[in-house]
């Protein structure tokens, strides 16, 4: 099967394609952030998107964020599924109206000739449980196969998005592959084929992916990890009941920040318990339940912060 | 006479609304501009993924004048009741007219209200539209509060006569109306004007954009069909399917690939299914093999390569998609042919519903009832419950997790595939139906009995925890669950006392409540209880037989008020009862449909036994015809007479007349010859009764009215002698008695 690329700007590896989208959002005016420093399920937890998407201040961010989702790890050997992986994240407030055009944009930028494709806009809600965040907005097929999801925030952390923001993820590999032409994700070249020590996927991630399929369904102790949840909860909401003015330099220091850290970090234990198969059917939703408590607690909190939009002169009324 | 052109053009409209937004669109915009006294003579609404649009033909130029008089307060009136006058007409003193008349001087004020061209109503109606248009689910973009299905970039809206086109100005959250639209997103970019409907369609068509859903599901089905049978095959139908890609292309190209050899070999369910979910692909099969092998998908779009590369992703993505199936279907036979006891463990971990335990625990009540039902359907009781302990076993397979419609299909395979019989296996995919109003009803007896025992048990189980359906909240398709059981019963005329398995399945339900809150003596009464129905086929016997019997054993449970037995005691009946009621109002819904009228069904329902569905619905057919003769008309008339007159004389004795009738009482000839004629009527009755033939055991009741009519003629009831009034009353009662055996008429209307 041929790649998706046949033109001579076609890009020649997984990294490129990243870099690709990088520069192109950089152009757009995207700030380009770093991925955030935490276990997290999706590109959506950064804090670049989930907060940054309350509140009335304008935002745009683009960053890449390494995800993991312990339950598809399949020890490398699946083609496409595995339990750490790359999203590509686009958040901007307020949604522009050519949001739709400046996305087929990266889509070349990447190499996807657009004359030769069929790129599609099909319905999919968004929906975060955990978050207590949703959206409307498309999965975007191109020949078929889903290679970004596209969503106006409606709600975040329970609070109404005013402005709207319009955000894109991007799943990498999947992408990269079908950028590139590649069927098996180990297969896929990292870096340059020809630079002087080339890296497949495989080079860099088989391994891990073994490790951590092996380490997720059957070695992570699930009393630590019961444990853990409980007190990153615990955490979380004793960081909230500080007081906003801070008592050692007399400023309003709002902590929305270190008490979402909790909160992401309570999603994805609870996520690792889901992979080790310890959490029924009925606990499942209590479990996302109390993690969404925190996530609106955390989204509380920012909207009292100046990030989130927050005047000094609100609090003097 | 104008004709107004609107378009409403946004990001893409998922396709499952986009049919009835544009019917939506039409009907609210065409009655906003009659509300506004316009009349117009055509309208069309159409629907593309990125439009909605409306062309309405020979639309009224301005809305008439209308001039209304009114009288107002009397000249010498208070100043006050002049000034409110002078308000609610909206005009001053000098527009006013004194007018004489015969009961004195009084202000008239003529009101007009002025005729508006057609382009302000239509901008206001336009705007009222967009801005409260019924989207099932609506959302707001960029820093506005405009609410649309996604953003709403352009509005065109033009009307145009002989003399030209105008556009219609306004303006909607910052978007103007204007006369501008925009092609096909990849194939015809940029903006162009437009002055008419006309001129709108032949420049999209140009511009690569079919206007009507209608016309691009032809496109698609005749370029599909084509394309298969010019390789011998043949596009398997579906119409939603079809539907809804025709919501998502604005120029349908349709192409047609091969499905890789190595997956030819999966259920056609199972390719099926992948395709059309995932891909929303048509299957393709060959005739002379009987397999899918080929798929359609359709493009957006035409390239320069005639679709080569876009067929070689959709390929691509298809494979990734099938190896997750094969993968799943190769899995998943392993464990069935290891008799998917792996299965049937997994599902004590998975809750069915809170209070009612784990699917393993259901499982194990269906079979138990499955069993007990067997024999009444003609089906045998091990196989039964064998049937239904495999039936859902499926449900723990990869391939049900992955796709859920396939629950049952997969099922029969796999118990194919673990060695069971063709008729065991198939009950996997038969006791879930029917599915919908007009699914098929199983007819297999095993499949009947494990399908009646899977309903029954979600019905009694919700009503065990009082979760019935209220209002419009079903959320356990409990309705449903009932008009299938009713569907299947009088499908084939079965014949079955629902009475029996609901008091069956409540208990068990009931048992498995108390359990853990009980002693286990309570239990094992229970469960002796429970044995005791199948003897003795209702509860209530049941359960007295039990208690009966351990007191005389000498040790007679507790039954004070508030005891666990005493309580399940009571409450099983109640709920039972209750349920039942369920059951009749479903079928009176059901049997609406056929013609059967309301107060019919509820003659007959009131005579016993009410759970026999099928009895029921033979008496009330029969009634139904009856009533509509002659002998019918005879029949309600002699009855209501002779009730009539019993109901007063009882009423006003206070006592009732039951017992004892004598024909050597009589006085007359006419009321000897009713005694005979009734002696007659019994005899023919019965045998007619016993046959189940309601419609002759009707005519010989309607045989009565010419004695009734006779008796009553020549004899008075209410006589002074007691002995004799007291006969003829009796003699009433035997005669109601006799023809309200099929039914209670006293339920009929009219």
């Amino acid at each position: 099967m041929s790649a998706a690329t046949t033109k001579a700007d076609a890009p020649r590896s997984f990294q490129e394609i990243i870099l690709r989208l990088q520069t192109y959002w950089a152009s757009q005016g995207c700030a380009i952030m770093q991925p955030y420093d935490m276990e997290v399920g999706a590109g959506t937890f950064h804090p670049a998107t989930t907060l940054r998407s309350l509140g009335s201040k304008p935002w745009a961010a683009a960053y890449v964020q390494p995800s993991r989702r312990p339950t598809d790890g399949r020890y490398g050997e699946n083609p496409n599924r595995l339990q750490h992986y790359y999203q590509y994240q686009v958040l901007i407030k307020p949604s522009p109206p050519d949001l739709q055009a400046l996305y087929l944009g990266s889509l070349e930028a990447i190499g996807i000739d657009l004359a030769l494709h069929d790129v599609r806009f099909v319905e999919d809600d968004w929906e975060s449980p955990t978050l207590g965040a949703w959206g409307l907005g498309w999965e975007v097929w191109c020949d078929g196969m889903e290679v970004s999801q596209f969503t106006y925030f409606q709600q975040v952390g329970g609070h109404d998005c005013h402005p709207v923001s319009g955000e894109l993820t991007y799943g990498l590999e999947r992408l990269a592959m079908y950028v590139l032409g590649i069927d098996h994700v180990m297969d896929m070249p990292f870096n340059d084929p020809d630079a002087p020590i080339p890296l497949s996927y495989g080079d860099v991630f088989r391994q891990t992916e073994e490790e951590y399929s092996r380490f997720n369904f059957d070695v992570a102790e699930t009393a630590v990890l019961f444990r853990h949840f409980e007190d990153a909860e615990a955490e979380c909401q004793r960081i909230l009941n500080e007081p906003h003015d801070d008592p050692k330099t007399g400023k309003r220091i709002v902590l929305a920040h270190p008490a979402y850290d909790q909160c992401i970090k309570a999603s994805h234990i609870f996520n690792l318990l889901d992979a080790r198969g310890v959490i029924s059917v009925t606990e499942r939703q209590a479990y996302i339940g109390r993690v969404r408590a925190l996530a609106k607690l955390c989204a509380d909190a920012f909207v009292a912060t100046e990030a989130g939009g927050f005047r000094p002169a609100d609090s003097a009324a | 006479m104008p004709d107004l052109l609107l378009e409403l053009f946004s990001e893409e409209i998922p396709a499952r609304m986009q049919t009835r937004a544009a019917d939506d669109l039409k009907r609210l915009v065409t009655d906003g501009l009659v509300e506004a006294g316009l009349t117009y003579a055509g309208a069309g609404a159409f629907s593309t993924p990125r439009r909605l649009v409306l062309a309405l033909e020979g639309l009224s130029a301005e809305s008439p004048t209308m001039r209304e008089e009114r009288r107002g307060p009397r000249i010498d009136a208070p100043e006050k009741a002049l000034e409110g006058f002078l308000r609610s007409t909206g005009l001053s003193k000098d527009q006013l007219e004194a007018r004489e008349e015969k009961k004195g001087s009084f202000w008239f004020a003529t009101i007009e209200t002025q005729g508006r061209p057609a382009a302000e109503i239509v901008a206001e109606v336009v705007t009222r539209t967009v801005r409260t248009f019924p989207w099932p689910k609506s959302m707001r973009w960029g820093a506005g509060s405009l609410r649309w299905v996604r953003p709403l970039h352009s509005i065109l809206c033009v009307l145009s006569d002989e003399n030209g086109a105008s556009t219609v100005a306004f303006d909607i959250d910052g978007i103007e109306a204007g006369n501008t639209t925009e092609g096909h997103r990849f194939m015809a970019p940029g903006r162009f004007a437009v002055n008419s409907y006309d001129d709108y369609a032949a420049k999209l068509a140009k511009a690569y954009v079919i206007l009507s859903p209608e016309e691009r599901a032809e496109k698609i089905w005749h370029d599909a069909t084509t394309m298969a049978f010019a390789a011998g095959m043949e596009v398997v139908e579906d119409r939603a399917l079809l539907a809804e890609v025709a919501g998502l292309v604005e120029w349908p190209v349709v192409l047609m690939g091969d499905i890789g050899e190595e997956f030819l070999g999966l259920p056609p369910e199972v390719l099926q299914t992948s395709m059309r979910e995932h891909q929303k692909f048509f299957s393709v099969k060959n005739p002379s093999t009987g397999r899918i092998e080929k798929f359609v998908t359709v493009a957006n779009r035409e390239t320069a390569d005639h679709g080569a590369t876009i067929l070689a992703g959709n390929q691509k993505v298809l494979a990734a998609r099938l190896s997750d199936a094969k993968f799943f279907w190769e899995n998943d036979l392993r464990i069935a042919k290891s008799g998917m006891t792996d299965w049937m463990d997994a599902l004590e971990n998975v809750t069915f519903e809170r209070r009612l335990g784990s699917q393993a625990d259901r499982i194990q009540r269906i079979a138990s009832l499955a069993r007990e039902i067997a024999p009444v359907v003609g089906a045998d009781p091990e196989d039964a419950a064998t049937a239904a302990k495999l039936a859902k076993a499926d449900l723990s397979s990869e391939m049900v997790y992955e796709f859920p419609e396939l629950q049952g299909v997969m099922g029969r395979y796999y118990a194919e595939a673990a060695g069971h019989a063709p008729d065991i296996a198939a009950v996997a995919e038969e006791h879930y139906q029917p599915l919908g109003p007009s699914d098929d009803v199983p007819s297999s007896p095993l499949s009947v009995a494990v399908a009646l025992a899977d309903k029954i048990d979600t019905l009694t189980g919700f009503w065990a925890i009082d979760e019935k359906p209220t209002g419009s909240k079903d959320p356990f398709a409990l309705r449903r669950a009932a008009l299938g059981i009713i569907r299947i019963v009088l499908t084939e005329n079965r014949r079955l006392s629902l009475d029996r398995f609901i008091d069956s399945q409540l208990l068990r339900h009931k048992i498995a409540l108390e359990r853990p809150v009980v002693g286990d003596d309570v239990i094992d009464t229970l469960e002796e209880i429970l044995d005791e129905i199948a003897e003795r086929g209702v509860f209530g016997a049941a359960f007295r037989a039990v208690t009966d019997r351990l007191k005389a054993d000498g040790n007679g449970p507790d039954l004070e008020e508030g005891s666990p037995l005493r309580t399940v005691g009571e409450m099983v009946p109640d709920l039972s009862t209750d349920l039942l009621a369920f059951f009749h109002d479903r079928l009176k819904v059901h049997l609406r449909a056929e013609g059967l009228r309301h107060d019919v069904i509820d003659a007959s329902l009131s005579k016993p036994p009410a759970d026999d569905l099928t009895l029921v619905v033979a008496r009330a057919r029969a009634l139904q015809e009856v009533i509509a003769t002659e002998d019918g008309e005879n029949l309600v008339q002699a009855y209501r007479r002779a009730a009539n007159i019993l109901t007063q004389a009882e009423e006003k004795d206070g006592v009732e007349y039951r017992f004892g009738a004598d024909p050597k009482f009589a006085e007359t000839d006419e009321e000897t010859a009713l005694f005979a004629a009734l002696d007659q009527a019994k005899a023919a009755i019965a045998p007619a009764l016993a046959a189940e033939d309601f419609t002759a055991a009707m005519g010989h009741m309607a045989g009565l009215r010419a004695p009734i009519d006779a008796f009553f003629e020549a004899v008075q009831v209410n006589t002074d002698n007691e002995i004799v009034r007291r006969n003829r009353l009796n003699l009433l009662h035997q005669i109601v008695e006799t023809c309200g055996q099929v039914a209670d008429l006293d339920k009929l209307e009219g």
